[in-house]
């Protein structure tokens, strides 16, 4: 086994080989503009970002036309929320969203707001949910978008995206669907679930990164969307910019690769996933589960040590890569948001540890992580004075601390 | 976050972790922070009938730098009298471990956690003194 291992998948995955290698001839070789009619080099150009756009199109249930490409899911987001307000304007001027949604979704939100756009965040259940009721009941005649994600990056749990899809059409409302955690890891159906817009990015999904994509819905309704910034008029008017071939061949092929080896591995990762929780909740107790129990993504594991502060836990485990929702991890100095709008105590927010297993996760990997947080947590106890007087029977809740 | 070789000595080899009897009247404690801040920590001293911190000891839930901070704290206590221990500023720990700006909350914290121990310190004192004050006359 070879450090540091990495377990930090919601954040990036490394490009798969086969991604890679059928990336490599349209970098120098096949340089061609896919913008150019008039020459084989632009042909050959064009053909390869056609099949990638059917290969792509293919893992969601899409038509190849639905396809944006973008640089990421960052532009995605943008493209999707700004794109339709602007175009939908003299229809209406409120957004509906959760709390716990991608900053790329929230902060471009807050700054439909401050452009006079009504914008509801809608709460989430303690299981980290949005409640498809509670979207229901956020509708009004003024209503142009719902953007509610498919699955959570931090931890994990899964939106009831058909349910809201199903509500949306009811009441003629598009839906806006980030599904960047969620393509490639689990089943994505955009006529099944109902979307109208979907986000999602190749290097969470072992393609490279700087490319990205963004469904936008033909017909029943056909999606109009006012252009990010003006140009060539590439992507269907849409999005102008000369395509990035190489990128866009690896995100094609790593689409296919993922829609071959679903099933299999998102099994695989699940039974990495549920002996690590399983493992480490019962040699350690008071460990605690961050989102929904079952409808999560496979690869997710989210979890709150008790007394254990998550970057000192971080710190201790140098040669895993993991991520934490302490605010110790972040710029803000304040713990995860999305812990926070669960319900979650922040002294469990500042406690948590995000694992994201992938596809070339080790059983040897897992175990040696399982190993490793388990005897750094013990260690950090021993360090914590909260451990030492939760074990004086000291209700840590009834304290009064003494904060400036 | 890049860590300074400092910080990573303290939190990998910790110096005086552990607790006093907080009951012991020679032994001063001070517990601060909170757990929704992300941070609480104990510091503990045992004064000597000469006045001396002859202990000290940590328990720290928090960062590395924070940990880093409560251990280097304890060292410098140690062999220092009560006014000495006064003069610890924040600003000497920010210095030593080379905390960058985001950290120095642990530092201050560091600083307040050897306050309230020495006061906690001054006043069971001050208490033990009056007691034994009381008994002598009786
Ligand atoms: C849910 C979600 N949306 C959007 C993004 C942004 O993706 P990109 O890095 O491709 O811009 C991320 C990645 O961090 C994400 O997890």
């Amino acid at each position: 086994m070879k450090l540091p291992v990495y377990m930090d998948s919601h954040s990036t995955t490394p490009v798969d080989p086969r991604a890679l290698e059928a990336m490599l001839p349209y970098f120098a070789e096949k340089f061609g503009n896919a913008a150019s009619r008039n020459h084989s080099f632009g042909w050959e150009a064009e053909q390869a970002v056609e099949s990638a756009r059917a290969q792509i199109a293919r893992l969601i249930h899409a038509d190849p036309k639905e396809i944006v490409f973008t640089s990421g899911a960052t532009e995605s987001d943008n493209l999707a929320l700004k794109g339709v307000v602007e175009m939908y304007r003299e229809k209406g001027d409120h957004l509906i969203t959760a709390v716990t949604e991608h900053r790329a979704v929230l902060d471009t939100a807050r700054r439909l707001e401050k452009q006079g756009i009504q914008v509801t965040y809608l709460p989430v259940g303690e299981d980290g949910r949005v409640d498809p009721d509670a979207v229901r009941e956020a509708i009004t005649e003024r209503t142009i978008l719902i953007s509610i994600m498919l699955a959570n990056n931090e931890i994990g749990t899964i939106n009831p995206a058909a349910e809201i899809g199903r509500i949306a059409k009811e009441r003629g409302v598009l839906f806006h669907c980030d599904a960047t955690q969620g393509v490639g890891k689990i089943p994505v159906d955009v006529e099944a679930m109902g979307i109208d817009l979907m986000s999602f990015t190749s290097h969470k999904m072992y393609g490279p990164k700087g490319v990205g994509a963004l469904y936008v819905r033909k017909k029943n309704p056909r999606v109009r969307l006012a252009p990010l910034f003006d140009g060539g008029g590439h992507e269907r008017g849409m999005r102008s910019g000369t395509l990035p071939v190489p990128l866009i061949v690896g995100f094609g092929k790593a689409c296919e690769i993922a829609g071959a080896v679903m099933t299999e591995e998102s099994a695989r990762l699940a039974r990495f996933r549920d002996k690590m929780l399983h493992t480490i909740m019962e040699t350690l107790g008071e460990v605690y589960l961050n989102g929904h129990p079952t409808e999560r993504l496979p690869h997710n594991l989210n979890l709150s040590f008790a007394y254990v502060e998550g970057e000192s836990l971080l710190m201790g485990m140098k040669e895993i890569a993991l991520s934490s929702g302490s605010a110790c991890t972040s710029a803000s100095l304040e713990p995860s948001y999305v812990l926070k709008a669960m319900g979650r105590g922040a002294d469990l927010a500042h406690s948590s540890i995000r694992f994201g297993l992938g596809r070339f996760n080790t059983e040897e990997e897992v175990d040696y992580v399982i190993g490793r947080v388990i005897e750094t947590v013990r260690r950090l106890r021993e360090m914590s004075p909260l451990y030492e007087m939760a074990r004086e029977g000291i209700d840590l809740k009834t304290v009064n601390w003494k904060v400036d | 976050m890049a860590y300074s070789e400092k910080v990573i000595d303290h939190y990998n080899n910790p110096r005086n972790m552990g607790s006093l009897d907080k009951s012991d009247p020679q032994v001063g404690t001070g517990i601060v922070g909170a757990p929704e801040c992300g941070d609480v920590m104990k510091l503990q001293i045992k004064v000597g009938p000469d006045g001396v911190i002859e202990d000290a000891k940590f328990k720290t839930f928090g960062c590395g730098s924070a940990i880093a901070s409560s251990s280097l704290a304890t060292e410098w206590l140690k062999g220092k009298n009560v006014e000495e221990a006064r003069q610890i500023k924040n600003t000497d720990i920010v210095e030593e471990l080379c905390l960058p700006p985001v950290k120095i909350h642990c530092s201050v914290l560091a600083e307040d956690a050897i306050k309230a121990a020495l006061s906690d310190y001054q006043k069971k004192h001050q208490e033990s003194e009056t007691a034994q004050a009381v008994e002598a006359k009786a």
